[in-house]
Order: structure tokens, then C-alpha cells, then sequence
């Protein structure tokens, strides 16, 4: 039995309420106005004392998350005085800095298209977000869809925020995106008739999103993986460093971007890459825990890009907003914040509350659900609480199999069977404990339809950007977003290196970085990027501990044995 | 979970944890008997993870971990994000292992009749004698020894069915006394699969030509220029088609 008796009739309620449930069908979806309304009431995007303005740099007066306006606000981990740039480690077309899907793609393209490429890796090649994703990746390419409904859900669900070239791109290249993986060799899910096995996601007009089973981001990560490794079939143009993440960008005496100073994690030696152009790619925050939420995110989300970017000076968008995915592990403590597919709900499973009311439609956008959910729990007092402390809602898995046939969850959602299984919870017979978790940053680095900063020379792909998705991505949107902006950035970055010619290298952007933070009062803010969370229990004060990861002030680490999952 | 909690006088919880020993490499540590992974336990010791630490959600594999009891010497595997902590373990992390991958171009793998594209790249798969070692290492519980012998016969489809949940973290490899690579050798048995034997879709193909000819493009210039208004009022109108 692994729910505690205290939550056993809540579940109770649960199983009882099925066919009820199924008699009356899901509520009626949330009407625009009460959808405005309810967001910003309950969004932890609107509680205001979780953020501050920015007091230095090119979003000065902006406004941002404190986790992240500390990092954005933190000291260099460089003295510029004391490294030698005319010693060069690496000399490069072009650095990518972050190798998930978006860094991996641009690594590809900026290759096909002539270009020698260095892949600057914090962790393992390829263990990044994309590898957890497991809805799919949306694809407007069946009969009833076109780029224009696709350009309209983007639309919508952004808040009509979003930079139109960007959604465009998003949405016009989808189709391909599909055909470029297959033609790698990604294994998606066919029909019978041998068109793609589409399911419909929050927020999409049409069934989209194609899928591999529920591990389509590990599917996708792998072949990309594994084809940055197969191209020195026809020698080595595409190299890569793990565990040596990019800690400072270097730029010429022209203004333009030219490479990068990088940090071997485990020696702590520096390296310096040149490079006629940089690809950042680096992904998102979750691992900051922005308001002490949980995250679905992998150990290296700590929004470093976004901090390389910020002191060349790129301006980021909608940093105001994160997004929070409506289903986070709840219960058990082991896998708190875990990421809960939102197949399980395009599949037919219902977000019900601790007397088995269905109190929202499943499939809202992301923003909405989660706000809901707040609401059910925070004001309604309809939650269902854990022995630790925990609050959450069902997520009721077994009606997928109710309502499409035995062994439809097995089936599609292999993935979650095993990871609740592994906790001796049976989500084809019980449901699931859920509650929002931070799971993505919706804006980021200002890029334009070539996936091109302001600044030349540099690049940003992936979720690190902003701008595509407003202030709310859709399921799916974000895998595609990789490619489609990846791709985009490999190829405009080989362009870029055979027009450009570089001057001599320099780090005086830093020293006057170091001057603005100097001048604004703010040397005792952390150094940045954080590159690692730290997550290791110190009982005692060690004098000269340098530890790698940083600890945030906001969510202090107390007597809880388990910082974070 | 094994927290104790008794109500003391004044109504208050107080919490009094069980401690486990466990060995890191072979030294003793002690942590909470209250559900910790291996990776949170690592952690509770003051570990600051460099490597053998990914997603932690047990999707990439970074974390493939071994494992007995000081009790029982039977070797076990799993990955340390997943897996609990138990009294008297004695942990290793293998976050890296030697395993060469055979090189191809993906372009050149289009499979031909009467040959094995995987015994091919993977001459060394014939010397598997069947011991099972890596079937017994899979943190996900797979079928290795099985995806091998169909990688043998050539049966890309069956590879591409029973190794898919396979996160390459390695411990098949590590454990595999001929050297053989079981995970690589399903990633281009699956590679293989879908560039070219998954079927062909056809409306994807005809929907990508179409945007190449720019069908939609005077539509989508007329959408860009819209206002978040005349864009909430076609967005509130639009026809949503159910799930399936």
C-alpha cells in the first residue's frame, strides 16, 4: 500500500467518482475573461514581492524573479587582469555553449553548412532538458492543420506577446523539424495508415504533437547525440569539451563576439576558445528554484546563458515569467517536482480534487491549469496533503485505460508506469498526487528569426531565447523550439564566420561590467554563472570551502535532510 | 516511511529519524532512514556532484550506479536518482566507461537484403555466448540479452521494439564479459529503423512542399500584422478539434 492511510479516502472518493465523471464529461473550458482573471490571482508569475527591478545592465528598471536578478546582478568569475589571451586553447568557427537539443542541432548545421564546431558541454553531451522531455514535439503537417492555426495557438497561448517573425519560424518549420529527425533516424509513433500518431496537447487547436512513446525528448536526444559523434565519419569538425561549461564570453576590439573563457568542473583549470561565433544554448533556470518550487529540470538548468548574454549586453525579454507545469510528483517525497507528462491528460486522465471533483478541463494552457490548480488548494482548501508536508491534487491515471482500452497506459506511457512503479505506485490502477512545478522559462535572450542577438556573432537557441512563446509555452512547443531555432542558429552562425573577420581579442566588457556593479554598490552579490546548484549538506562552516554550486538565499536549505530532488 | 513521530505533552510533532549506514566506496557514512536516494544521500553527505548527475528523473542515465550489501555480495544495478537507500549498502557510481562506438554515416546505413548492417558495425555481436549478464544489469528492466540476439539475426524491427526504453547509461557494457556495447548496438539498429524501414508519412512530406512553396505565406504576413485584439477575437472563435 504505498498511500499513507491519511490520503487513502481521498483516493477513495477518487475511484468512486469514475463513472459519474464520465457521465458528465469535463468542464466547460475557462471563458477568456475569467481565464484573465483567475491567472493573475493565483500565477506565482504575479506575486509581487518575488521579484525586483534590475539595477544594472541593459534590463535596468526591468523586472525579474529574485533568484535570477541576483545572478544576473552577480560578480565575474574572471579577473580580466590575470588571463592571457593571446594563449589559445581552442580556435574555432563556432563555440556552442550547451549541448541539449537546440545546442546539438546548431552543432549540426553550423557543420553541414562548412563550419568547424567546438561543443562546450557542463555536464555530459546531451544530459539536458530535452532527454526528460516526454510529451512530443508539435508538427502542424495533418490535413485539417496548417502553420496558420499553429501561428494562432502559439499566439494565444503566449498572451499575444510574442515576437511574430519568431512564432512564425516556429510554426512554419515544424513540419520539417519532423522530417529532418526521422530522416536522422528518430522513431516516431505512426498510425496504422502510416501517417503520424498525433495527440492533441493544452492550448492546441489541432493534434499535433508527435510523439515516442512518453520518451520523445530521450528518443530525439539520443539520435542527435549520437549523430555529433558520427560525424567524424568524415573527419573531426565538430569536437566537444564535457563537463567544461563557458563562464565569460570574449569579445574583439570591434564589438563582436568572439569566443569564450571555459571552466574544466573537475581540475578547475580555464580554457580560452576562440571562435568567429558563439552558439549559447545553455537552457533554462529551474535548477534557481525560483519561489522554492521543486523543478522538473535537469541538474544544470541554472540560467548561465542568459547571464553570459546579459554582460555583452543583449537585452532579455518577458523575464517576468516562468512557467509552471500543472503536474509536478506531489507524493512520493523521492520524486517530488517530477515531471507528470501532460499526455497522461491528452490521453484522457482528469485533474480531480480530495473529494473527486473534476474542478477544471484538463487541457487548458499550462498558465490556466496551474493557476487552477493554486486556487483548488490555496482559497478552495480542496488539496490533498502529504505526510511531509506536501499539498496536491489527482491526477487520474486509470481513466486513460477506461476510456481508450486496457493497456493504452502501458502502451503509451511506459515511462511513467516504471518511475511511479519504482515507488510501488500502480498509476494503471491508482492516480497520481500532483501540483505545479517550475518547469520552464518562457522568455530570455532577445534573438530575431535567425536566431541572431543583437550583438554580432552570437547566437542564442533553445529555451534560453525569449520571445517565441510570450509569456506561456504550449506542450510541445518547446522541443520544437530546439530544432527550429537550433538549426537556425547553426546555419546563420556558418554564414556568419565566413564574412567575418575578427580583431584582437578582449575582456574589457567585463572590467566595465565589474565597474557598473562596483559603482551600483553591489560587490557583494554572488558570482555568476552559478553552474551547479549546490545541494551539499554542510553541517559546519569551513573556512576557504569554495564549493562549485551555490546555495540560493531565498530557499535556505534549514533541517531538511533532502535539499531538492 | 520509517519516521517515527510521537505527539509529545505539548501537542507538538517531534520527529525523531532512524539513521542508516551506508558506504560510499567503502566508507561509512550514516543518513535518515526517511526514503533518500542514492543521489540525495551522496548529497546528505556533503557530496557536491560533478558527474554521475543528469536529469534526475531517471531519463538520461547519467547516474547508472552499483551496488550490494555488506551482508550479501550479489552485485546489484540502478540508477541513483531512482533508487533508495537501504541499511548496509555499499555504493559506486559508474559515471563513465570505456566503450568505443563503431563510426557510420547514417546516410550509408539503408539496409540491404542478405546483410546485417549491425553485425557489420558490431562484428564482436557474434562472440555474445548468451550469459545474460546484461539483461540482469538493466536499470530499466529490459530485454538486453534478447535486442542482442535480434541485432545477431539482423531483426531491426524487434531491436527497435524491445530496446527503446533504453537510456544508455552503459552498465550492460560495463558488465558484458566479451566486450560487446548492447546499447550502441541498438542505437544504430534504431537509428537504422526509423530513417528507413518506418514507414513513410505522406501528409507530413506533402505539408512540408507546401510551406516550401510558400502556400501559407500571404495568409501568415495578414496574421503577423494583426493586433493582439483582432488575434484574441479569431483565437476565441477558432474550431478546436477533440482529442482522440
Amino acid at each position: 500500500m504505498p498511500y499513507p492511510a491519511s490520503m487513502e479516502d481521498s483516493k477513495r472518493k477518487v475511484e468512486e467518482t469514475r463513472s459519474r465523471r464520465i457521465e458528465k464529461g469535463p468542464p466547460e473550458r475557462i471563458p477568456a475573461e475569467e481565464r484573465t482573471a483567475l491567472v493573475p490571482k493565483f500565477h506565482p508569475d504575479f506575486i509581487k514581492e518575488q521579484f525586483r527591478e534590475l539595477r544594472i545592465g541593459p534590463n535596468k528598471g526591468g523586472r525579474a524573479p529574485l533568484e535570477i536578478a541576483d545572478l544576473l546582478e552577480g560578480n565575474s568569475r574572471i579577473d580580466p587582469d590575470r588571463i592571457d589571451l593571446d594563449k589559445i586553447d581552442h580556435d574555432v568557427d563556432v563555440l556552442v555553449v550547451g549541448c541539449g537539443g537546440a545546442g546539438g542541432a546548431a552543432s549540426l548545421l553550423a557543420e553541414e553548412n562548412g563550419a568547424s564546431v567546438l561543443i562546450s558541454s557542463k555536464l555530459r553531451l546531451g544530459d539536458a532538458n530535452t532527454i526528460g522531455a516526454q510529451a512530443g514535439t508539435q508538427g502542424c503537417d495533418r490535413p485539417n492543420d496548417s502553420p496558420l492555426l499553429h501561428y494562432l495557438d502559439i499566439m494565444g497561448g503566449g498572451h499575444y506577446v510574442n515576437v511574430p517573425e519568431l512564432a512564425e519560424a516556429l510554426a512554419k518549420d515544424s513540419p520539417d523539424v519532423i522530417k529532418w529527425l526521422e530522416e536522422l533516424g528518430v522513431n516516431w509513433d505512426k498510425e496504422p495508415d502510416n501517417s503520424y500518431h498525433e495527440l492533441s496537447g493544452g492550448g492546441a487547436s489541432r493534434r499535433r504533437m508527435h510523439s515516442c512513446r512518453d520518451y520523445t525528448g530521450l528518443e530525439e536526444m539520443r539520435v542527435i547525440r549520437d549523430e555529433i559523434r558520427q560525424r567524424n565519419w568524415h573527419g573531426r569538425k565538430i569536437d566537444w569539451l564535457e563537463f567544461e561549461p563557458a563562464i565569460e564570453l570574449l569579445m574583439d576590439d570591434k564589438g563582436q563576439v568572439a569566443g569564450a573563457i571555459l571552466m574544466n568542473l573537475e581540475t578547475r583549470q580555464m580554457s580560452i576558445v576562440r571562435a568567429k561565433a558563439v552558439v549559447i544554448a545553455t537552457g533554462g533556470m529551474g535548477r534557481t528554484h525560483i519561489q522554492g518550487f521543486p523543478t522538473t529540470n535537469h541538474y544544470g538548468a541554472t540560467a548561465d546563458g542568459l547571464v553570459l548574454a546579459y554582460r555583452v549586453s543583449c537585452h532579455l525579454v518577458h523575464m517576468d515569467t516562468m512557467q509552471y507545469h500543472p503536474t509536478g510528483a506531489a507524493f512520493p517525497p523521492q520524486i517530488l517536482g517530477f515531471l507528470v507528462t501532460e499526455k497522461v491528460r491528452t490521453l484522457g486522465a482528469e485533474i480531480v480534487n480530495c473529494d473527486g471533483e473534476q474542478f477544471v478541463h484538463p487541457l487548458e494552457a499550462r498558465d490556466t491549469e496551474a493557476s487552477a490548480e493554486i486556487r483548488e488548494c490555496k482559497e478552495r482548501g480542496k488539496g490533498v496533503s502529504t505526510p511531509t508536508g506536501e499539498v496536491g491534487l489527482w491526477l487520474d491515471s486509470p481513466m486513460v485505460d477506461i476510456k481508450r482500452g486496457a493497456g493504452t497506459i502501458q502502451r503509451e506511457l511506459p515511462a511513467m508506469v516504471r518511475q511511479f512503479g519504482r515507488f510501488d505506485i500502480d498509476i494503471i490502477k491508482e492516480p497520481m498526487l500532483v501540483y505545479p512545478t517550475l518547469h520552464y522559462q518562457n522568455g530570455g535572450i532577445v534573438i530575431n528569426a535567425d536566431a541572431a542577438t543583437p550583438i554580432p556573432g552570437l547566437f542564442a537557441a533553445g529555451e534560453c531565447e525569449g520571445g517565441v512563446h510570450g509569456r506561456n509555452r504550449l506542450i510541445g512547443n518547446s522541443t520544437l523550439d530546439l530544432f527550429v531555432f537550433g538549426r537556425r542558429a547553426g546555419r546563420a552562425a556558418a554564414k556568419w564566420v565566413k564574412e567575418v573577420k575578427l580583431g584582437k581579442l578582449t575582456l574589457d566588457h567585463v572590467r566595465k561590467w565589474q565597474r557598473e556593479i562596483k559603482e551600483a554598490g553591489l560587490e557583494e552579490m554572488p558570482v555568476s554563472p552559478m553552474l551547479l546548484p549546490n545541494y551539499a549538506r554542510q553541517e559546519r562552516y569551513v573556512p576557504g570551502f569554495q564549493p562549485l554550486g551555490q546555495v540560493s538565499p531565498y530557499t535556505p536549505f534549514g533541517d531538511r535532510a533532502v535539499r531538492w530532488i | 516511511m520509517a519516521q517515527e513521530t510521537r505527539v509529545a505533552e505539548e501537542g507538538k510533532v517531534e520527529e525523531k529519524v532512524k539513521m542508516l549506514d551506508i558506504y560510499i566506496m567503502g566508507k561509512r557514512y550514516k543518513v535518515p532512514d526517511a526514503g533518500l536516494t542514492i543521489q540525495a544521500a551522496l548529497e546528505y553527505c556533503g557530496y557536491n556532484l560533478i558527474r554521475g548527475c543528469g536529469c534526475r528523473e531517471g531519463f538520461c542515465g547519467a547516474c547508472a550506479t552499483i551496488y550490494n550489501f555488506t551482508y550479501d555480495p550479489t552485485i546489484k544495478y540502478g540508477l541513483a536518482c531512482q533508487t533508495v537507500v537501504e541499511q548496509n549498502m555499499v555504493i559506486t557510481q559508474i559515471p563513465f566507461f570505456p566503450a568505443a562506438e563503431s563510426l557510420y554515416n547514417v546516410g550509408d546505413l539503408q539496409p540491404k537484403e542478405g546483410v546485417n548492417k549491425l553485425a557489420e558495425l558490431y562484428p564482436d555481436i557474434l562472440t555474445c555466448f548468451g550469459c545474460n549478464n546484461c539483461t540482469k544489469t538493466c536499470p530499466q528492466n529490459l530485454e538486453v540479452m534478447e535486442f542482442v540476439s535480434d541485432a545477431i539475426r539482423g531483426d531491426y524491427e524487434k531491436v527497435y521494439e524491445k530496446s527503446f526504453d533504453c537510456l544508455l547509461c552503459g552498465l550492460c557494457a560495463a558488465r558484458c564479459p566479451q566486450g560487446l556495447q548492447p546499447y550502441n548496438i541498438a542505437l544504430a539498429g534504431r537509428r537504422l529503423r526509423g530513417a528507413y524501414l518506418a514507414p513513410k508519412s505522406q501528409h507530413n512530406l506533402d505539408r512540408v512542399k507546401e510551406i516550401e512553396e510558400g502556400n501559407f505565406d500571404a495568409d501568415m504576413e495578414k496574421l503577423k500584422k494583426m493586433s493582439a485584439d483582432e488575434l484574441r477575437e479569431l483565437y476565441a472563435k477558432r474550431e478546436i478539434e477533440p482529442a482522440l
